[in-house]
């Protein structure tokens, strides 16, 4: 086997184990954050600062007893969370993470950092990403319970309808870019607008960002979308009968969702590995800052913001939200003919 | 080699899921091998060198179309689908309609099979095809689809608004505001 199959799956690997941890690192993150929201300290008392809360929360979930309701479909049962972590895992696949290195001149060719490089990136992400509400579906409809049901019910709806202007703020970067590749995207936000500025196109598409991120939260059913789950009304909805291990897998998946959609969101408008300061082989710390920044506002905005009532996130989604990501479309798609003519 | 192990594996797949598709007595599982033969497809269209194809496919197919479709399945909450009267009876002796539904299910068998005879390349390899090339590049996908073949492109947009339009008017209860 030659060196660079074996770099390749090691970057491969590595993303994954990143991810795992991304994962645990953000339950602890959340639990923090909340608890300095509401004036209180979160989990302090497993390792130091309770660091290791994570670590005890996954062993808790493993030595439960799982549980499958009588009247569920058990192959269904089983497939919905597996389906879910899966597609999470999947979707991050096509994202650029860093520069293209030697690995500090170890290798004679440049590696790309990311698990795979493909031409139309953007699509791929994009693509699994809407995969990934099968197994929030089929999880409420398996369960044979009225409230998982309902959960799922909503969950699809709200998905389907949040997809499209999630789509439609992506188009516009495609079209500023000209690639559908997330690396070329990235390349092309390299450098400085009168010295200053950064390239990047949060400058030229901040409409684009915010819908960008307002359908990213409510595609990964996130607070203040996160009707799957209202548990005023529905106990705990999709995931209401599961427990063990298949129930872990539904907030795993989630969390590893909201880092990919921060991840495409700093390869697609926050520039993603470049930065001033550092070299570009140490473009990932930028990277990791970044993505960082966004996923501490998802969690900032979780437990600022009350949630939605049902029908105002459909209102809010196809008559506030579509009009204005197709006007945003259109607008830059009209810019850039007229300054590439 | 190993592409035409991928080759069969995949066209197995989307076979062997469509056939079971119909052979389901739970819409809910028909839904699901659709999705898994249109997986299949897709990576089809990847061993055709068309990664844009196969995106779409998965994207519009499996991932919008297909939600659709699990939505409405729920929403009617049909567990199980009970075989009609008919279909225990011998195959000369059901009614009409259905008959007359097999002689369509011939004429697409006999169809389909003119067409596979009748088509030319299909023992070439597609790379060695003209136009195989063009068919992977999203540029030159968008440039045709948008000078060549404006009119189908318009007349399905039309056609689709049609069906939109449609379903809105019928599922408006009647005397309600619009």
């Amino acid at each position: 086997m030659d060196l660079r199959l074996l770099v390749q799956l090691g970057i491969i690997g590595f993303t994954f184990f990143m991810l795992i941890n991304a994962s645990a690192l953000l339950v602890y993150a959340e639990r923090k954050v909340m608890g300095f929201m509401q004036q209180r300290y979160g989990p302090y008392r497993v390792g130091p600062h309770g660091l290791l809360q994570p670590l005890a929360d996954i062993l808790k979930l493993l030595m439960k007893e799982e549980l499958t309701p009588k009247g569920a479909d058990r192959w269904l049962f089983t497939l919905a969370p597996i389906l879910a972590v899966t597609a999470a895992f999947a979707a991050f696949a096509t994202v650029p993470w860093g520069a293209e290195t030697t690995l500090f001149s170890l290798l004679d060719e440049p590696v790309k950092l990311g698990a795979a490089d493909v031409n139309v990136g953007v699509l791929v992400v994009f693509a699994i990403t809407s995969m990934g509400v099968y197994g929030i579906v089929l999880a409420g409809w398996s369960s044979n319970s009225k409230y998982s049901l309902l959960g799922g019910l909503r969950s699809s709806a709200q998905m389907i309808s949040y997809e499209l202007s999630y789509a439609t703020a992506l188009s516009a970067v495609i079209l500023l870019a000209g690639s559908l590749s997330l690396r070329e995207t990235v390349d092309a936000q390299a450098g400085y607008w009168l010295g200053v500025i950064p390239r990047w196109y949060v400058f030229v598409q901040p409409v684009g960002f915010l819908i960008y991120m307002i359908a990213a939260i409510a595609e990964t059913n996130r607070a203040p979308f996160d009707f799957p789950e209202a548990e005023q009304e529905l106990v705990a909805g999709y995931n209401t009968e599961y427990s063990s291990v298949r129930f872990a897998l539904f907030p795993q998946a989630e969390y590893i969702n909201m880092t990919t959609a921060a991840a495409v969101a700093t390869d697609l408008y926050l520039g993603g590995w470049h930065g001033p300061f550092l070299p570009p082989a140490y473009g990932w710390v930028w990277f990791l800052l970044k993505v960082g920044a966004i996923l501490f506002a998802y969690i900032w905005v979780r437990w600022t913001v009350p949630r939605y009532r049902y029908d105002q996130l459909m209102q809010f989604g196809w008559k506030w939200l579509f009009p204005a990501s197709v006007i945003n479309l259109i607008v830059t798609a009209a810019l850039v003919l007229y300054f590439n003519a | 080699m190993p592409e035409t192990l991928v080759f069969y594996l995949l066209s197995a797949i989307a076979i062997g899921a469509s056939a079971l598709v119909i052979g389901q007595r739970n819409p809910m599982y028909s839904v699901l091998l659709l999705i898994a033969s249109f997986g299949a497809l897709a990576g089809l269209y990847i061993q055709l060198d068309a990664p844009f194809v196969a995106v779409a496919q998965i994207i519009i197919y499996a991932g919008a179309i297909m939600v659709l479709f699990l939505f409405v399945v729920m929403l009617l909450n049909a567990p199980q689908e009970d075989a009609a009267e008919w279909d225990r009876t011998h195959p000369l002796r059901r009614p009409a309609i259905a008959r007359f539904g097999s002689l369509l299910a011939l004429l697409l068998v006999v169809e389909l099979a003119w067409a596979l005879l009748s088509a030319s390349g299909i023992d070439r390899p597609v790379g060695e095809q003209a136009g195989a090339a063009a068919v992977g590049s999203v540029r030159a996908l968008g440039r045709v689809l948008f000078t060549d073949y404006v009119f189908a492109f318009e007349a399905t947009s039309v056609l689709i608004l049609v069906a939109m339009v449609g379903a809105v008017v019928l599922a408006r209860r009647e005397g309600e505001a619009p």
